[in-house]
């Protein structure tokens, strides 16, 4: 396994794929596409997809064991596609190495009357969730798929929302009237059915309780649905129920120009904050060739490291009351509100700032901002110190969370777990460290790794991820870098106000850019960061437009709950709340 | 005095008693939120009256004047039974609870002790039967493990108390804590204080043994479904039983009302609320121990300590006496 940073991509692993799928399933059969992002893909016919990526998987030269990503996207309005094959619909899979630091990308097209492909279930077990995705927002069958039905709308939605004839919003789609047999219907369509996932009512001596955790409950953290099937107060089943979060905010990608949508990638992790701004700006960047000055660079991470401190924090304080410890929730909440009132000095919002800028950040560090973190930074780290006496250290707090929801390696990164989640199964992985970005190679820290991969390792590699976020963050005020806080480029936007006084083209590229907002050149690019919960990334498809053709979002917390069944199995209900706990989500990453 | 004379001194006495119980039960509600306040940084109800303590009385008004709902899917019987049980049988414990020689409603009781032990017991009812008759499945959850924990901590508690039994050579506890005079039973019943005290957390139910209740798991456990004045009974009942386990852990291993200087009543006072602030220290401080390990630290550990106890007592009572 990978113990050291190789930290540069590996450029030349698409010709080799290439040459590896080409041996396998003959020439002409592979279509190579330049993106962006600079990740190899392929186009491969729906024939010989699920060869592909079984052979991908287990069987080629390079295998590649995590489905990092599975998403689609309807291509009928698309107009620079040159060198594509005809495709209606694109199912796109993003496959990654982490031992190798290597992921390729590839997409099958389909066209209008046979949506149809083989599951990968049987290759990659979160593809199930991935494929339902698909299904319910595009509209494409996966054959052999087991529970193919909607994820993320309600069962009684019509439509596959993704789809660019589906009206974008709700007053395109007349007035909602919930009549009284429509509620019904409605709360019918609710109702649990064992046999419908399999389950059994009885056992050869008793009878089952199916429990219906949620939506509302004061312990799933949002607004998510588990239906635990129990004998006493053992789990035998569980099947999570998803999407009462969902907000469209894929769709509304499409219909907010580059800039407008800064603010709606805010509340995809609500306790993110600037850290899901960071990987759109630079997904966005990346499609117009922005180069970012070094001072907004610094900038950026500062804030990033600053908001994954309030959302470990929050995370630390919710955990210990998961396990019914009333009072660390306070303290933790009430060292978050330092951390917010520095990023309300410096942002003026808290919880989301919509601060970061295609090109750079809104605004220079206000004055006094370096007294304010370093009087923070003193601060902190006591206050951890305590915390790990009344909460790491705590007997009790050890009594229900050590082995409770363990996962190996292997099921991690069968699953798709990144993240804390997965460095506490002893992998440290962290893409601020094997894939540098923004100028993460320039700072010293440390990747906190655990062994066992239990719920009590999870909460330990997020406590010592905060320590190491002190640290990063003390160096960037030692080095702040002086200099520009957005980048020259004309696409940055909005663009710099002092040279738009000096000539007319860049007037009126300032005009446009706010007016209109930027047109970026047609391209793809997928940027991922090290989100506080997991890896998160942006998937742009640019079409020559003021607005993403398509934006795909990748979220960490999304296959961290597909595998809730497998490691709650044959624990107690209280486990499972330790465990809900342990794996750091908020419903609004998993359903955007 | 006339047999007139004795019923009215003593309705006098009840009413009196009772009144002042359910002061300070409901005080201590204010008490310990604003003790976790302290305890957590913030400052807790502090808004009605001088420092919030009239907060005690619009939460007496708001519970009084919700709707009185019984779900219609509830056993309608069982559900209003279950909340007076919990709030009669811990009253009725008080009763016995000898605040002086001369405060306390029937403390000259001679089983004041199985009384107490008694009540306790019938308090399990109350629990089980508002999670039976909710006819919910957290509430059911909740009384099951109501039934288990509080069944099994019983068995220790009154064990527990046996050593001081065998010191006092008496159930009445005026003579138990007579017996005290000179050393507080803590201090040669010291297991005896600590599992007893252990088993009247388990028995009313508070942080860190709440299971019943599990808030994180199971909502309000096993009453999820009341509201209004039904779950201010429940809430009563629990405030109060702090107190009397506070009051009888006093009476039993800390010396009842002896002391120095201070008058006697005071010294009970202090006592007891001693103990009840560490009854919500630790509700601040600790996590809750899953259902399986709770009773196992019960059956693997209290049991045979209390047992060992007994033993002990008893080896050095015949020791002393035989020589």
């Amino acid at each position: 396994m990978l113990t050291r940073a190789d930290s540069i991509l590996d450029k030349n692993i698409g010709p080799f794929v290439l040459r590896d799928l080409e041996q396998r399933f003959g020439p002409g059969s592979i279509t190579q596409q330049a993106t962006a992002d600079g990740i190899p893909t392929f186009w491969v016919s729906p024939a010989i997809v699920h060869d592909v990526l079984s052979h991908l998987r287990r069987g080629g030269a390079r295998t590649f064991h995590m489905l990092f990503d599975l998403t689609a996207m309807d291509e009928r309005l698309r107009q620079h596609r040159e060198g594509l094959p005809p495709s209606d619909f694109t199912v796109v899979y993003h496959l990654l190495s982490l031992d190798r630091n290597e992921d390729v990308r590839i997409k099958v097209p389909l066209r209008e009357g046979a949506l149809e492909l083989p599951s990968a279930i049987d290759i990659w077990s979160n593809a199930n969730w991935y494929e339902r995705e698909v299904w319910d927002m595009f509209g494409v069958c996966f054959a052999g798929h087991p529970h193919l039905r909607r994820i993320l709308t309600p069962p009684t939605w019509t439509g596959h929302p993704l789809r660019k004839d589906h009206v974008a919003r709700a007053t395109e789609m007349g007035a909602y009237v919930l009549t009284e047999e429509r509620e019904i219907a409605e709360q019918e369509a609710l109702r649990f059915n064992p046999e419908a996932w399999g389950m059994k009512r009885h056992s050869d001596n008793s009878d089952f309780m199916f429990l219906n955790l949620g939506p509302n409950h004061p312990s799933v953290h949002g607004v998510f649905r588990i239906i635990l099937q129990l004998e006493g107060e053992a789990i035998v089943d569980a099947v999570p129920e998803i999407g009462f979060h969902h907000r469209g905010a894929e769709k509304m990608g499409e219909r907010q120009s580059w800039h407008t949508y800064i603010p709606y990638t805010d509340r995809i992790d609500y306790l993110g904050g600037v850290l899901n701004n960071f990987p759109y700006v630079m997904a966005v960047e990346k499609l117009a060739g922005i180069e970012v000055p070094p001072r907004a660079q610094m900038i950026r991470i500062m804030l990033a490291e600053l908001f994954r401190l309030a959302s470990h924090l929050v995370f630390y304080g919710t955990m210990s009351q998961d396990v019914g410890q009333l009072s660390p929730v306070f303290y933790m909440f009430s060292d978050r509100e330092r951390v917010f009132q520095i990023i309300e000095a410096i942002c003026g919002f808290r919880m989301h700032p919509a601060w970061f800028r295609i090109g750079g950040v809104a605004a220079d560090l206000p004055e006094g901002w370096e007294r304010m973190i370093r009087d923070y930074l003193d601060y902190q780290p006591k206050r951890l110190d305590e915390y790990d006496r009344l909460v790491m250290r705590n007997r009790i707090f050890k009594a229900r969370t050590v082995g409770v929801g363990a996962y190996t390696l292997e099921e991690a990164l069968e699953w798709g777990v990144t993240g804390p989640g997965l460095r506490a199964c002893g992998l440290a992985w962290d893409y601020r460290r094997q894939r540098p970005y923004s100028g993460y190679d320039q700072l010293d820290f440390e990747i906190p790794t655990a062994t066992n991969g239990d719920s009590y390792d999870r909460v330990l590699v997020h406590v010592e991820e905060m320590r190491q976020s002190l640290r990063i963050i003390r160096q960037c005020v030692d080095n702040m870098p002086p200099g520009p806080i957005r980048s020259d480029h004309r696409l940055a936007t909005p663009p710099r106000r002092e040279r738009t006084m000096q000539d007319i083209e860049t007037l009126i590229t300032h005009f446009l850019n706010v007016s209109w907002g930027p047109v970026l050149p047609p391209g793809e690019a997928m940027v991922n960061i090290e989100a506080a919960k997991g890896i998160n990334g942006y998937y742009l498809i640019a079409d020559g437009e003021t607005m993403s053709y398509r934006t795909r979002i990748r979220t960490p917390s999304f296959p961290h709950l597909q595998m809730i069944p497998l490691i709650s199995r044959g624990a107690y209900v209280a486990d499972l709340i330790a465990i809900l706990g342990s794996i750091d989500f908020v419903m609004a990453d998993v359903d955007r | 005095m006339s047999a007139e004379g004795a019923i009215v001194a003593g309705s006098l006495n009840i009413v009196l008693g009772l009144a002042v119980l359910m002061a300070a039960a409901a005080l201590l509600t204010w008490i310990e939120r604003r003790l976790l306040g302290v305890w957590q940084d913030r400052p807790g109800p502090n808004r009605a009256g001088p420092f919030g303590v009239l907060q005690v009385v619009a939460d007496g008004i708001k519970l009084l004047f919700k709707q009185d709902w019984i779900p219609p899917f509830a056993d309608p019987v069982v559900f209003v039974l279950a909340p007076a049980i919990a709030m009669v049988t811990v009253m009725l414990a008080v009763a016995v609870v000898p605040a002086t020689p001369a405060i306390g409603i029937i403390a000259d009781l001679n089983i004041g002790l199985l009384f107490f032990l008694a009540m306790s017991g019938l308090g399990v009812y109350s629990v089980v039967l508002a999670g039976w008759a909710s006819n919910n499945k957290f509430s059911l959850l909740g009384g099951m493990r109501a039934a288990a924990q509080m069944v099994s901590y019983e068995v220790f508690m009154g064990l527990s108390v046996v050593g001081v039994v065998m010191l006092a050579g008496s159930f009445n506890l005026l003579e138990i804590v007579r017996g005290q005079q000179h050393m507080w039973y803590v201090v040669p019943q010291f297991l005896g204080f600590v599992v007893f005290f252990i088993g009247g957390i388990a028995e009313t139910h508070r942080l860190p043994f709440d299971l019943p209740e599990g808030e994180n798991e199971l909502g309000a456990g096993f009453h999820t479904e009341y509201s209004g004045m039904k779950f201010g009974m429940f809430f009563l009942g629990e405030y109060i039983g702090i107190i009397v386990v506070s009051a009888m852990t006093t009476v039993l291993f800390l010396g009842g009302w002896y002391g120095p200087v201070l008058p006697p009543v005071l010294w009970f006072g202090i006592k007891t609320g001693f103990l009840v602030a560490f009854f919500i220290l630790l509700r601040a401080a600790l996590p809750r121990p899953r259902y399986d390990q709770f009773m196992s630290f019960g059956w693997k550990l209290m049991l045979p300590l209390t047992l060992l106890n007994i033993l002990a007592t008893g080896a050095v009572m015949l020791a002393a006496t035989s020589i």
